[in-house]
């Protein structure tokens, strides 16, 4: 495979190591067992069972970190008995990183029912990981019955309003957003006039040479409006970054890897650790897809994200469990 | 195999008549509160049937057969009925006391959305 893909950029406009070609061949390859990798320049992006060597320059950069999603712990169906099992392999992946990431960012559904036992067990395997600190953003499964006030208690402290922050490591600005909450009959995930106006005013004095690392749970482009999987005012959000040279947004909530690139900014949804969905449109609603138990892992997986300074966009690695 | 099922049928409808002295008045109360009580199924993110006509005075069940978690959230502002959230197997219960025409949705996933119309 490797040898196959290092023919993909034929057109690299915009320098930044990713032509259209190459990322649709990215697009047709996600989820489907094999990866894609992008040579001389950014995002890489191993949808499925293969790291980079340990050492190798693609595991290098000054800041690295990992992102998990769609924990769904309490979850006991077929199509996965055991989410503490698979996170616990996902917390052995990112031990076995060759290099430690410096912190994780969950982009939500950590609970399936929103129940305390249930955060508290993720937060409990959680701990064995190397990476100490976890970023939180919630899924509308952590937000059910009481408009997420469990959640902000327990991982929103610092957080502004219904539980969107921001903050900066090595020069990158991370802004979590949260899109689960006051969801409309008929509609997509939202954001807010609130939340967005506190965007805004978030980004507006930062250089546009800043790279830009948003996340939250819903996607925040239409990946497959029929099933939700979007965000209704996320090209507002979008405007307020449209000036930063580098945006990476960070999504869950599909539970399977996906990625887009339009203009500046990479899209990218990260694979669940309890159960896979369908892709768009390929069943009659998007319920836990049922594999068989020697592939669940192949299709559970985590994303370790690589920021190396002075190139344009971020590297994306995603691995799965198996 | 055609003879042994005549066979069992009769032993059916002959155990039936045995207990049907006692049993028949609760059989009648049963059929006169069906007109009363509808049932809604949530099945593959679906609302089943989408919109559920019923008289004044209805009680509407709705339960949840997937996988996955749902809820039944009236969409008016002053959001008229709203359940806890609903696991697989689980139900929800209201009571139409008014005509009128109730939308509704699941808050979890939006884009399922029902109505129940109340003549």
């Amino acid at each position: 495979m490797a040898g196959k893909v290092r023919d993909e950029i034929l057109h690299d406009h915009n320098h930044d190591g990713i032509d259209r070609r190459g990322f649709l061949k990215c697009m047709a390859w996600a989820g489907t067992g094999a990866f894609c990798v992008i040579q001389g320049g950014v995002l890489k992006s191993y949808s499925l069972s293969r790291l980079p060597a340990p050492g190798s320059k693609e595991t290098m950069g000054e800041l690295s970190f990992v992102q998990i999603s769609d924990s769904h712990m309490g979850f006991n169906k077929p199509a996965n008995a055991d989410v503490a099992g698979t996170l616990k392999a996902a917390v052995d992946k990112i031990n076995g990183l060759s290099a430690a990431p410096e912190f994780m960012l969950h982009t939500g559904d950590i609970s399936h029912l929103s129940k305390p036992e249930e955060f508290d067990a993720v937060e409990q395997i959680l701990k064995s990981a190397k990476p100490k600190d976890v970023f939180y953003v919630p899924g509308e499964h952590d937000v059910l019955n009481d408009d997420g006030k469990q959640f902000l208690e327990r991982f929103g402290k610092s957080s502004k309003g219904g539980g969107w922050y921001s903050f900066e490591k090595k020069g990158v600005h991370f802004v979590g957003l949260v899109n689960v909450m006051n969801l409309k009959a008929g509609g997509l995930g939202t954001l807010g006039q609130e939340q967005l106006e506190w965007l805004e005013d978030d980004v507006k004095h930062l250089k546009t040479s800043t790279p830009i690392v948003v996340f939250a749970h819903i996607p925040l482009w239409s990946v497959y409006p029929e099933w939700g999987w979007g965000t209704e005012d996320s090209a507002q959000a979008l405007a307020y970054l449209k000036k930063f040279g580098s945006v990476t947004v960070l999504n869950g909530h599909i539970h399977q890897t996906m990625q887009k690139v339009e203009g500046n900014v990479t899209f990218h949804t990260a694979a669940s650790t309890a159960f896979p969905q369908p892709a768009p449109g390929k069943a009659d609603s998007p319920g836990p897809m049922k594999v068989p138990a020697e592939q669940l892992k192949s299709v559970l997986g985590i994303t370790d994200v690589n920021y190396v300074q002075g190139q344009h966009a971020l590297g994306v690695v995603d691995s799965t469990l198996a | 195999m055609g003879r042994s099922v005549s066979i069992g049928g009769l032993a059916v409808l002959a155990l039936g008549m045995g207990v049907f002295g006692p049993g028949q008045k609760s059989f009648e109360v049963r059929a006169q509160q069906k007109t009363e009580t509808m049932e809604v199924k949530i099945d593959n993110f679906t609302f089943g049937p989408g919109t559920l006509t019923v008289p004044v005075g209805t009680t509407v069940t709705w339960t949840n057969k997937d996988d996955i978690p749902h809820t039944v959230v009236s969409a008016d502002d002053s959001k008229t009925f709203k359940s806890k959230v609903l696991d697989t197997d689980e139900k929800f219960s209201f009571t139409f006391s008014k005509a009128g025409t109730y939308p509704y949705f699941c808050s979890i996933h939006p884009k399922m959305t029902g109505k129940v119309v109340v003549q």
